[in-house]
């Protein structure tokens, strides 16, 4: 006790650096570049357009009807459905990785790392190696062309399936990692022991690995989910004029149409889909953790 | 767990093709001598050669360099703070400040960009490369504070109350047991910040004015404009460039294990002589 009473002593004593002047400087820049700029956004939804970009001041919830324009909200509609398709098709894809790295003993470190390695490069770089793959002259088109399959190019690039994969492409260690995290942690024993009860391999699936990878899925969901919904870059490169997603919407409102109102009151839209998907998330988390539910089964 | 069925061995390895061989043919063809078609001519450096004439990428690069280390260095220090004071510190609105460092993690880029840019038109603050490097701060300090704070929660607090006990005042503690062993942390967060204000396209666009664009900037204009075999050249600089960085970041993050930590901390608490 004495001991315990000397280490709090000797450090609440002498605070040489007060809890305060460690937060303070990035703090406050957290405060200014961040929050403020927000709040500046949150106003400006609410504000009347400036002529030349900028905003008048005033009170109006405009912005956010004209967002109820089927027009745009088609946009929004179809920014969920190709996040959301993108999440399936990355949890398709990812889980037999996952799966493939957790069982594998000799080479685990370095199928992680290849996980990993693409989250490292420039992601604009990789959204033109897609390019480089899927335009007229690209590589697909070029091989299936000289094999013969193909008589002239098929369009893939600036098509709803090139932002489809990009958005994959981009996201997809997002996926993986979290559910290895789940997997790893799975207790062989469980597996022995549903197999001695004679259970059939599909059935262990179901009944035992996925439920102890629930959380995993859960979290490498709302980790794909949530940048494809505000991806910018991706639709922009790879989906060209037509496919527009939100985040080139909230983009062209701010620079070509100066619409800085309608803007935010789109980016807070976006936001929205974001909040309504973690809260949801934490929801089936929360259900999984009952055990109430879950001694059922 | 039991070695994976074949079936998921075989989707796990298309996957892996599927994840690595976009970026492959990329800096394979980066080589290429034909301009126009993706059929192989003949090996060339003609598209790095031609890359060393282009007065823009030069300036994008000087600018992303200079915007890197001054957002790194003030992100790191700004961050560094931070983690040190979650990790080893008790004060109101400790929740609050987890959320404040948290919640840039998750806004898409592109809304942190706009609304820096209504602040920065509001207040007046002409763009360029002070307001590239404002912004890129303020997304690197969370980067930082995760990255430092995993280090400050895995170290041995003993070796601090130790240096405490014995009497060394709470700076010279810092000074010769704490800083020692976060080193790496910081490192690794420093290299990890370089990296992001690096490669960063979305937000540095909105917020860059015209006369200062970024290596990204530059790069996206190219890739708008044509898809000439030199943009594959410059992707394939950027991408042994940043390979080279995170390898780096890692090799630093590995080192200074347990052992490392207990001799400094025998260092620190040798008998003095007064």
């Amino acid at each position: 006790m004495t001991v315990r009473r000397r280490i709090l002593g000797a450090m609440t004593r002498r605070p040489a650096l007060g809890t305060a002047s460690l937060l303070l400087p990035g703090g406050l820049w957290l405060v200014l570049f961040f929050v403020v700029p927000m709040l500046l956004m949150l106003g400006a939804s609410v504000m009347h357009r400036g002529t030349y970009g900028g905003v008048e001041p005033g009170f109006t919830l405009e912005h956010y009807r004209r967002f109820l324009d089927p027009l745009y909200l088609q946009v929004l509609w179809r920014t969920a459905a190709w996040s959301a398709l993108a999440t399936a098709v990355c949890l398709l894809l990812g889980f037999p990785v996952a799966w493939m790295i957790a069982a594998s003993r000799r080479h685990r470190a370095l199928l992680l790392f290849l996980v990993v390695l693409p989250f490292w490069t420039s992601f604009l770089v990789r959204t033109f190696a897609m390019i480089f793959l899927l335009r007229d002259t690209g590589v697909i088109n070029s091989i299936l062309m000289s094999l013969g399959v193909i008589e002239e190019p098929i369009a893939l690039l600036y098509t709803p399936f090139a932002v489809l994969s990009g958005l994959v492409y981009g996201f997809l260690p997002f996926m993986v990692l979290p559910i290895y995290a789940s997997l790893e942690k799975l207790d062989p024993a469980l597996l022995e022991a549903a197999e001695v009860l004679g259970a059939r391999p599909a059935a262990r699936f179901v009944g035992v690995v996925l439920p102890l990878a629930f959380p995993g899925i859960l979290a490498g969901s709302l980790l794909v989910f949530v940048p494809a919904i505000g991806s910018f870059l991706t639709s922009d490169l790879l989906g060209g004029a037509r496919q527009v997603m939100i985040g080139n919407l909230v983009q062209n409102q701010f620079t070509t149409a100066r619409n800085w109102p309608f803007g935010a009151a789109a980016s807070f839209a976006v936001m929205a889909v974001v909040l309504v998907a973690v809260l949801l998330s934490l929801r089936l988390r929360d259900r999984d953790r009952d055990p109430a539910r879950r001694g059922s089964g | 767990m039991k070695p994976a069925p074949r079936w998921v061995i075989g989707i796990g390895g298309v996957v892996y093709l599927l994840l690595h061989l976009p970026v492959l043919v990329l800096v394979l063809f980066s080589f290429n001598a034909s301009r126009y078609s993706v059929s192989w001519t003949g090996f060339t450096l003609d598209w790095y050669r031609a890359l060393a004439g282009r007065a823009d990428l030069w300036r994008g690069l000087r600018v992303s360099l200079t915007v890197g280390l001054l957002s790194t260095v003030v992100a790191t220090c700004f961050g560094t703070l931070i983690a040190l004071a979650l990790a080893r510190r008790r004060f109101p609105g400790q929740r609050a400040l987890e959320g404040l460092v948290f919640v840039p993690l998750v806004t898409p880029e592109i809304m942190v960009g706009i609304s820096l840019l209504v602040l920065f038109v509001l207040a007046g603050i002409p763009l360029g490369l002070g307001t590239i490097t404002i912004a890129h701060i303020a997304f690197n300090i969370s980067f930082v504070v995760v990255v430092v704070r995993a280090r400050l929660e895995g170290m041995d607090r003993h070796l601090e109350e130790a240096a405490l006990i014995l009497g060394a005042d709470e700076l010279t503690a810092f000074r010769t047991v704490t800083l020692p062993a976060l080193w790496p942390g910081i490192a690794a967060g420093a290299l990890l910040a370089f990296t992001m204000s690096f490669d960063d396209y979305v937000i540095t666009s909105l917020v860059s004015g015209a006369g200062s664009s970024t290596l990204p900037v530059v790069v996206y204009g190219m890739v708008r404009r044509s898809v000439e075999p030199t943009v594959n050249a410059i992707s394939t600089i950027i991408l042994v460039g940043t390979s080279l960085l995170i390898y780096g970041a890692d090799r630093v993050a590995r080192t200074g294990g347990p052992r490392q930590l207990r001799r400094i901390a025998c260092g620190a608490a040798r008998p003095r002589d007064d």
